[in-house]
């Protein structure tokens, strides 16, 4: 018989050699399937992990698709760690970008550097508002916020598709589901002229630093850990749970809804139905990988990029399949899960001393 | 040893030999590189697998002078224009297959003047973006009589995927063809908001069924609906390419988008330096929109009058429409004897009369 078993002390070092483990665990893992389905695996992994750092147009692209990938997941570590569930970030997302877009749609084509605040203020509060979906319920009547924010992640789909299908579609584009592209005051400045990489990616290191002070220098932190660790702590503290909850629906909504209009009003560029591409949920995978620790997710969030990225160039380059990328993001958050299980618990095989 | 000093030489060695091997990758310079963007995967035995038939047809066609790669999968979204780049920085000429990828192709195009796109299914252009289309509503016709002969419930139902003009322009040729053998057939008609979803598809079929329909066409990519009148016990129609292993009695027959002539074509002008942009808009005549073979279970007479609306259709003697033929409200379109202009085809937001239902705004 296994029997795990919560170890008293953990090593405080488990904190940067667990990811190091499960990325290296991930990495044997994909060196076997390509031999397997006889693709040059050193060949493979230089093109997916090594090569897209090498040019000036990997960089960027690794800024842009990360962006989002960071902000998001920065706002879902709050509430990970106190305990609250959010998997419905790629709602918020969505609703961000839409509030977002359909603001800079509505001040097209008047000019103005107020614009695009202007549509990040809304599309911060389109977020927060559908995270309040899930937080009222939640803390109103205990329902699982974990179902609730899920679902609503549909329906902020649908109500993109209908907007873009409607009221925002573009006068002069044949019926077709899209808006018309943002003026350029409703267009994010580029950091590097002809890439992509955009202001965006400043927003995302300032709230790295931002999360990192409230975490380890402001009370905020404190509690967030409190209400994680023990609930009852925290009413000690003078907080109700709810608070916690409704917390983190606003923090995770306001920056989700803030990385969805950064990428509509940054690569994209207009609305179009397929905003939504799992940014939300691939953040999950990043703010764990990145131990829900700033840092720790700013570069999670560049791991998971590269993968996208240069998934798509061995695809292209080497004709390996699309879904070698899932696989291994999967495989990495398995891994991620299982060096986690081997550091806090120990595993002994001695049969079971009477009850326990 | 310490982990640490075995660890940064193992990176470093996957490193140097990735550059051997790349260098090795990158050393001919000869070939032409023609690249294909897909919006699913080249499994879906739908659209995606078509255009894929297609790239095979280039590779069988130009041989060792060429090679051609392609990304499948890519979303419409904001990754569409990285894909897209990251192939025109060595290709040659880039067919970007779906119509969510205009804006992106555009984008990219203006960055790269010496590669080719060609853009499926958009109206933007330029010029060294050149876009294409296919005449399915021509195939739609065609599935139209065969339905209206062999409906019994006198319910057709009708998967769409979006109120674009192509898919509308799709259900009204059908109509109007069904109704011309059957007066009293009614379609049935169930938005799914996507190109692939066989879960939605496949829900979608059973309502239809439940709704009384015995025949099932589809505008959306997967077999799933047609293994779902496999099962159920009715008929349907394959869509993009030949269904018949998901259906082996329920498929009719299929509309097959055979882009093969069109790629081989492009690409040989690539060769010959004399590829322009333009727009292209192939149908029957030009092969680039067939049928597959007509089940058994059809009636004789109905395989004659399909074949002779065929014979009309690549002679030019028959267009699907053709007046009178009025808008859903009642308004006049097209006078008698009139045919429908390209223009008013590619922009069609209205149903033809007779059709139930509001286009979904």
């Amino acid at each position: 018989m296994f029997k795990l078993q919560k170890k008293e002390i953990i090593d405080q070092s488990s904190l940067y050699t667990v990811p190091l483990i499960a990325i290296g665990c991930s990495l044997i893992f994909v060196f076997i399937l390509f031999l397997l389905i006889g693709k040059n695996p050193i060949l493979a992994i230089f093109i997916i992990f090594i090569e897209p750092l090498l040019s000036i147009f990997g960089l960027s692209e690794l800024i842009v698709k990360s962006t989002p990938l960071i902000i998001i997941a920065l706002g879902l570590s709050i509430g990970f760690r106190a305990g609250v569930w959010n998997i419905g970030a790629e709602g918020q997302y969505t609703i961000g970008a839409l509030f977002g877009g359909a603001a800079i749609l509505a001040f097209y084509p008047n000019n103005g550097i107020w614009i695009l605040p202007l549509s990040f203020f809304i599309a911060i509060v389109g977020g927060i508002l559908w995270g309040m979906i899930p937080a009222f319920f939640k803390a109103r009547f205990n329902t699982n916020e974990i179902l609730v924010s899920l679902m609503l992640t549909y329906v902020a789909t649908l109500l993109l598709s209908g907007m873009v299908y409607g009221p925002l579609k573009n006068p002069d584009g044949f019926n077709f589901p899209e808006s018309r592209l943002f003026h350029d005051s409703g267009t994010l400045p580029i950091i590097f002229p002809g890439t992509r990489a955009h202001i965006g990616f400043l927003i995302a290191i300032i709230l790295v630093g931002l999360m990192y002070y409230l975490l380890k220098k402001h009370k905020f932190g404190y509690h967030v850990r409190v209400s994680g660790e023990s609930p009852r702590a925290l009413v000690f503290s003078g907080r109700s749970t709810n608070y916690m909850v409704y917390l983190s629906f606003i923090i995770s909504g306001a920056f989700a809804g803030l990385a969805g209009v950064i990428e509509v009003s940054g690569p994209v560029g207009q609305l179009v139905p397929a905003i939504p591409v799992g940014y939300g949920f691939t953040a999950i995978i990043v703010a764990f990988l990145g131990r829900l620790n700033p840092l720790g997710i700013f570069f999670a969030g560049f791991l998971l990029a590269l993968t996208y990225i240069g998934g798509e160039a061995a695809q292209i380059r080497l004709g390996l399949p699309n879904a070698i990328t899932g696989v291994f993001q999967g495989v990495l958050l398995f891994s991620l899960l299982a060096a986690e299980a081997f550091t806090n618990y120990t595993i002994s095989l001695k049969k079971i001393r009477g009850n326990i | 040893m310490s982990k640490k000093v075995l660890g940064s030489i193992i990176v470093i060695l996957i490193i140097a030999v990735g550059f051997y091997y790349q260098f090795q990758l990158s050393e001919d310079n000869k070939v032409k590189k023609v690249g294909f963007i897909y919006v699913g995967p080249v499994t879906d035995f739908g659209w995606t697998y078509e255009h894929d038939q297609g790239r095979k047809a280039v590779v069988e066609a130009f041989g060792e002078t060429v090679e051609t790669t392609y990304a499948e999968s890519v979303s419409e979204g904001p990754d569409a224009e990285r894909a897209i780049t990251q192939m025109a920085r060595d290709h040659d000429l880039i067919f970007t297959t779906s119509f969510g990828y205009m804006n992106p192709t555009i984008k990219v195009a203006k960055k790269f003047k010496k590669v080719k796109f060609e853009h499926a299914t958009g109206y933007q252009r330029a010029d060294n973006v050149a876009t294409y289309a296919a005449r399915f509503y021509e195939g739609r016709h065609l599935i139209g009589l065969i339905a209206g002969g062999m409906t019994q419930t006198n319910t057709i139902g009708y998967i769409a995927s979006f109120p674009i003009p192509e898919v509308i322009r799709g259900i009204n040729a059908a109509y109007l063809a069904a109704t011309s053998v059957n007066p009293t057939v009614e379609f049935k008609i169930v938005w799914v908001y996507t190109w692939f979803d066989p879960g939605k598809e496949a829900d979608a079929a059973k309502a239809l069924i439940d709704q009384g329909a015995d025949i099932i066409m589809q505008h959306t990519d997967s077999a799933a609906a047609m293994t779902i009148a496999e099962e159920e016990g009715i008929y349907a129609f394959g869509q993009a390419s030949d269904m018949i292993q998901f259906g082996p009695n329920a498929q009719l027959t299929a509309i097959i988008d055979d882009w093969a002539p069109y790629y081989v074509e492009r690409t040989q002008a690539l060769f010959d330096k004399t590829w322009e942009s333009g727009d292209t808009w192939g149908g029957m005549p030009t092969g680039m929109v067939k049928l597959a073979d007509i089940s058994d279970d059809v009636p004789k007479v109905v395989v004659n009058l399909v074949n002779e609306a065929r014979e009309g259709i690549l002679s030019g003697d028959i267009h699907p429409f053709t007046g009178p033929i009025n808008k859903q409200d009642g308004t006049a379109w097209l006078a008698e004897g009139e045919v429908a202009s390209d223009g008013d085809l590619l922009g069609m937001d209205f149903y033809v009369e007779g059709v139930n239902g509001v286009i979904p705004n």
